[in-house]
C-alpha cells in the first residue's frame, strides 16, 4: 500500500505538472527550431510573440464572455484560440515582411538576424504591455478540475490524493493532436517535404523549384500557430503576465538546443526533457521517501537536490552540459 | 580636424540635451541622466570591445554587472563577525572543497582516456562531493542566515572603502568570464549568445538565493559612499558659504533676514544634493577617460589590428599563425572585466544591492541596443551610444505622456482610451527602443558614429 501511496505521490507532484509544463514547452520549442532551421536564425521574439497571441486570445475571451458565449464545463479560450491565431499570423507575416524579409533578401549573416529579432522583441514587448498592461490575468472558465484530491481519496482509500486540472489534460490532448498533424504535415504532404528540403539545404531546393516565398510564409503561419497555442495553454494553466512569457523564452530555447535545433521531433522531446528535470530536481522527496523506507531509515530533512528557486538554472545547466559534451543536441540537429 | 567632425557633433548636441534638461527638468534630474550614461559608456565599452573588436556575441551583459555588485557589497560591508563565528569556518572548508573538486576533475579528465567510465568517474566524483559540500555547508547556511536575519544574516564583507570594489569586481567578473569562455566560447555565434544568457540568468539565481552571501532578495542596504553624504555637507562651513558665494545675487534681493536665512537653507539643500551627483560624475568621468584611453590604444595597437583581423576573417588569422581561441578567450575575459566594473559602480552610485532588479531587458539587450545604435568597433560610437540611448530610456515616459496629452486632447478627461494610455505611458519606452534598433539596423547598420579603419 505504501508503495502504491508513494506512486500516487509522485504521479500528483512530479509527472503531471512536468507533462503539462512540457507540453507547453514543447510547443514553443517546435516553433523556435523551425525558424532555426528555415529561416535560419534563433529568434529571440519567440516568446513576445506567444504573449502577444495570448493577448489575443484572452480580449477575444473577454468578448466572447461579454455577449454570453460559453463552451459550459470548458474553458471560452478554446473558441478564442482561432481568432487569436488568425491576428498572430497576421502579425507575424507582416514583421517578416517589413522587417525580417529585407535580411534574407541581403543574406545578412544569422547575428544580424537575431540582433534584429531583438529589436522586435523590444517592439512587441511594448505592444503587449500597451494593450493589456503588465498586470497578471486570470482568462480560465469552466470546470478546474477533473480529478479532485478528496475524490480520488474516497475512491481509492488510499492516503495519498491525485488531483488532475483540467487544463492538464486540455495542454496534453491539444499538444497531441497539434503535433501529430504538424509531424503529418511536414513528413507526408508536398509542401511539408519542400520545407524540410529547404532546412536541409537551401540552394538544393531552390535549384528543384521550391518557392522560398511560401516556404517562409508556412513557416511564419506554423510559428505563429504554436506560439498562440502554446502561450494560451500555458496562460490558462498558469497565468498570464507578459513578464512571464518573456522569461518563457529562455527554457523554450533550452528545449529546443537540447533536442537538437532545427530538428522538430528532438524540440519536442527537448521540452519534456526540460520540464521533467526542472522539478525532478526541485523537488522534496521526504514524503517519498517515508512511504519506502522503513522507519528506521526515514530521512529527516527534505531530500531536496536544489531549492525550488533555481529551477531555471537546471534547465540551464542542462543546456550547458549538452552544449559541451553533443553540441548538435540528444537528436542529432543542424550541425553547430 | 574633419574626420573627428562628426564625433564633435555628436557630443555636443548630446552634451546640449543633457544641459536643456537641467534647464527646464532640473538640474538633479540632468545629473543623474548624465551619471547613468557614464555608466552605462562603461558597460557599452565593455560589450564593445567584445562585439565591436573581435566580434563575440556575449549577452550575459547582465550577470557580469551582478558580479560587480556583488562585489561592491562583499567589500565595502564590514564583517558580520557572529556569523562567521556561527559557519564561517565551514563556509571557507566548502570553498576549498569546491576547488579540490575542480582540481579533481581536471586531473580525471587528463589521467583516463575517453571512455565510458571515464564519464562515469566524473560524474561520480561530482555527485559524491556534490553531497560532502551539502553536508558540510548546509548547517552552516542555516546558522549564519539565522544571525539577526532582519539587518545581517550574511557573512558580511571586508569593511574597506567602496571605490576599491571597482577593481574587485572587474576581477570577479574576469574570473567568472575565464571559466564559462573555457566553456562557451567554441560554439557558434548564435549559440553563444543563448549560452551566455543562459549562464547569467544562472548567476542571477545564485546571487538572489544565496542568502549567505548577499542576503539575496532581502536587499543589502546602506553601502557606504565615495563621496560626502547630503546631510553632513548641509551642516559643513565651507559649503553653505560655497553656496552663499554662488547664489549672492538672489539671496542680496531678500532684504528680510530671516527670509534670507530660508533661502539660503533651502538652496543649500538643493545644492548638496547637486554637489553629490557632481561628485559621483567627476569619479565616473575619470573612470570613462582611462577605459577610453586604454582601449583606443589597445585599439589601435598590433594586438588590435590582430583582434580585427580575427574578428573580419577568422580562417585567415588561423592561417597567419594567431592562435584565435585563444585570442577570443583573452578578450572575453577583458570586456566582461569592464562590465564588471560598471557594475560595481552602479551598486555605489545607487548605495544598495537589489539582485531582484537585474533583469536581461535592462542590463543585457539594452546595452546591446546602446553598442548597436552607437557603432560598434568605434570606441567614441560605443560610449555615445550609452549617452543617447539612457538618455532616450529616461526622457521616453515625459516625451511620450506630452505626445499623447497632445494628440487626445480632443477627446474627454474621462475617455477611457485616452486614460489607458496615459497608464502605459511607462512602456512607450520599450517600442521607441525597439523601434530605434530596427532602424538604426536597416539604415545604418554602423551606427551613429561607424568605425573607421586607419589606413596606415
Amino acid at each position: 500500500m505504501d508503495f502504491v501511496n508513494a506512486l500516487v505521490l509522485l504521479t500528483n507532484f512530479l509527472i503531471v505538472p512536468a507533462i503539462s509544463y512540457g507540453s507547453q514547452l514543447a510547443l514553443g520549442a517546435i516553433g523556435v527550431t523551425l525558424i532555426y532551421g528555415i529561416l535560419r536564425f534563433a529568434n529571440f521574439a519567440y516568446g513576445d510573440l506567444m504573449a502577444f497571441g495570448t493577448m489575443f486570445a484572452i480580449l477575444f475571451t473577454w468578448y466572447f464572455q461579454s455577449i454570453g458565449i460559453s463552451l459550459g464545463v470548458f474553458p471560452t479560450a478554446l473558441v478564442a484560440i482561432p481568432f487569436a491565431i488568425i491576428i498572430t499570423i497576421l502579425f507575424s507575416l507582416l514583421i517578416d515582411k517589413f522587417v525580417f524579409g529585407y535580411y534574407r533578401i541581403k543574406k545578412s549573416p544569422p547575428v544580424t538576424l537575431a540582433m534584429v529579432s531583438i529589436g522586435v522583441m523590444f517592439v512587441i514587448n511594448a505592444v503587449v504591455r500597451i494593450i493589456i498592461g503588465p498586470f497578471d490575468r486570470r482568462f480560465f472558465d469552466g470546470e478546474r478540475f477533473i480529478l479532485k484530491a478528496n475524490e480520488f481519496k474516497e475512491m481509492t482509500g488510499l492516503n495519498e490524493g491525485l488531483s488532475i486540472k483540467s487544463t492538464q489534460v486540455l495542454t496534453l490532448f491539444i499538444t497531441i493532436v497539434v503535433v501529430s498533424i504538424l509531424f503529418w504535415f511536414l513528413n507526408k504532404t508536398k509542401t511539408g517535404k519542400s520545407m524540410r528540403a529547404y532546412s536541409d539545404n537551401e540552394d538544393l531546393a531552390l535549384l528543384s523549384g521550391i518557392s522560398p516565398d511560401k516556404v517562409v510564409m508556412i513557416t511564419w503561419i506554423i510559428a505563429a500557430i504554436l506560439a498562440t497555442i502554446a502561450g494560451t495553454l500555458y496562460g490558462l494553466d498558469k497565468s498570464f503576465k507578459p513578464f512571464t512569457y518573456f522569461n518563457n523564452l529562455l527554457p523554450i530555447f533550452a528545449a529546443a538546443i537540447v533536442g537538437g535545433i532545427g530538428n522538430p521531433l528532438g524540440a519536442f522531446f527537448g521540452g519534456y526533457v526540460i520540464a521533467f528535470s526542472e522539478i525532478i530536481v526541485t523537488y522534496a522527496y521526504k514524503k517519498f521517501f517515508i512511504y519506502l523506507l522503513p522507519e528506521s531509515l526515514e530521512p529527516n530533512s527534505l531530500i531536496q537536490l536544489l531549492s525550488t528557486d533555481y529551477k531555471f538554472a537546471v534547465s540551464f545547466s542542462i543546456l550547458v552540459v549538452v552544449l559541451l559534451f553533443r553540441p548538435s543536441g540528444i537528436f542529432k540537429g543542424r550541425v553547430l | 580636424m574633419r574626420q573627428y567632425f562628426n564625433v564633435i557633433t555628436a557630443y555636443l548636441i548630446m552634451g546640449l540635451l543633457i544641459l536643456l534638461v537641467g534647464i527646464f527638468q532640473s538640474w538633479g534630474v540632468a545629473l543623474s541622466i548624465l551619471n547613468l550614461c557614464l555608466i552605462s559608456a562603461v558597460m557599452t565599452m565593455g560589450a564593445n570591445i567584445q562585439w565591436g573588436y573581435a566580434g563575440l556575441i556575449n549577452f550575459g551583459i547582465m550577470g557580469y554587472t551582478a558580479l560587480g555588485g556583488l562585489a561592491a557589497v562583499l567589500v565595502s560591508v564590514p564583517p558580520v563577525r557572529e556569523a562567521w563565528q556561527a559557519g564561517g569556518l565551514n563556509m571557507v572548508l566548502s570553498l576549498f572543497l569546491i576547488i579540490l573538486l575542480v582540481f579533481s576533475i581536471r586531473y580525471i579528465l587528463k589521467k583516463f582516456s575517453k571512455s565510458n567510465k571515464k564519464n562515469l568517474i566524473i560524474a561520480l566524483t561530482i555527485i559524491l562531493g556534490l553531497i560532502i559540500i551539502r553536508l558540510i555547508s548546509g548547517p552552516a547556511i542555516e546558522s549564519i542566515e539565522a544571525v539577526s536575519p532582519a539587518t545581517t544574516g550574511f557573512l558580511g564583507g571586508l569593511g574597506l572603502p567602496i571605490i576599491f570594489s571597482w577593481i574587485v569586481g572587474a576581477f570577479f567578473a574576469a574570473g567568472i568570464a575565464y571559466v564559462i569562455g573555457k566553456v562557451a566560447l567554441g560554439l557558434r555565434a548564435d549559440y553563444l549568445a543563448i549560452a551566455t544568457l543562459l549562464i547569467s540568468e544562472i548567476i542571477i539565481a545564485i546571487v538572489k538565493h544565496e542568502d549567505w552571501l548577499v542576503r539575496g532578495v532581502k536587499n543589502v542596504i546602506g553601502l557606504k559612499r565615495p563621496v560626502p553624504y547630503e546631510v553632513n555637507l548641509q551642516n559643513t562651513d565651507w559649503f553653505i558659504s560655497l553656496i552663499e558665494k554662488l547664489n549672492a545675487g538672489t539671496l542680496n534681493l531678500i532684504v528680510d533676514a530671516s527670509g534670507k536665512q530660508d533661502a539660503l537653507r533651502q538652496l543649500v539643500i538643493n545644492g548638496s544634493t547637486v554637489f553629490v551627483k557632481l561628485c559621483y560624475a567627476g569619479l565616473f568621468m575619470f573612470v570613462v577617460l582611462i577605459l577610453l584611453v586604454l582601449t583606443q590604444k589597445a585599439l589601435y595597437s598590433p594586438w588590435g589590428r590582430m583582434m580585427r583581423a580575427i574578428r573580419d576573417n577568422e580562417e585567415a588569422a588561423n592561417a597567419m599563425g594567431k592562435n584565435v581561441v585563444k585570442q577570443h578567450l583573452y578578450i572575453f575575459v577583458l570586456g566582461s572585466a569592464v562590465v564588471g566594473i560598471a557594475g560595481a559602480m552602479l551598486t555605489t552610485y545607487d548605495g544598495l544591492f537589489t539582485p531582484g532588479s537585474y533583469q536581461p531587458m535592462r542590463f543585457t539587450f539594452l546595452i546591446w541596443v546602446m553598442v548597436i545604435v552607437g557603432g560598434s568597433g568605434n570606441n567614441f560610437g560605443a560610449i555615445l551610444g550609452g549617452f543617447v540611448v539612457w538618455f532616450v530610456w529616461i526622457e521616453a515616459a515625459p516625451v511620450s505622456l506630452y505626445l499623447i496629452n497632445i494628440f487626445t486632447s480632443g477627446l474627454a478627461d474621462t475617455s477611457q482610451f485616452k486614460n489607458h494610455l496615459i497608464n502605459s505611458v511607462p512602456y512607450f519606452r520599450y517600442l521607441i527602443m525597439g523601434l530605434g534598433l530596427l532602424l538604426i539596423m536597416r539604415y545604418r547598420p554602423k551606427g551613429i558614429l561607424p568605425e573607421k579603419i586607419r589606413h596606415v
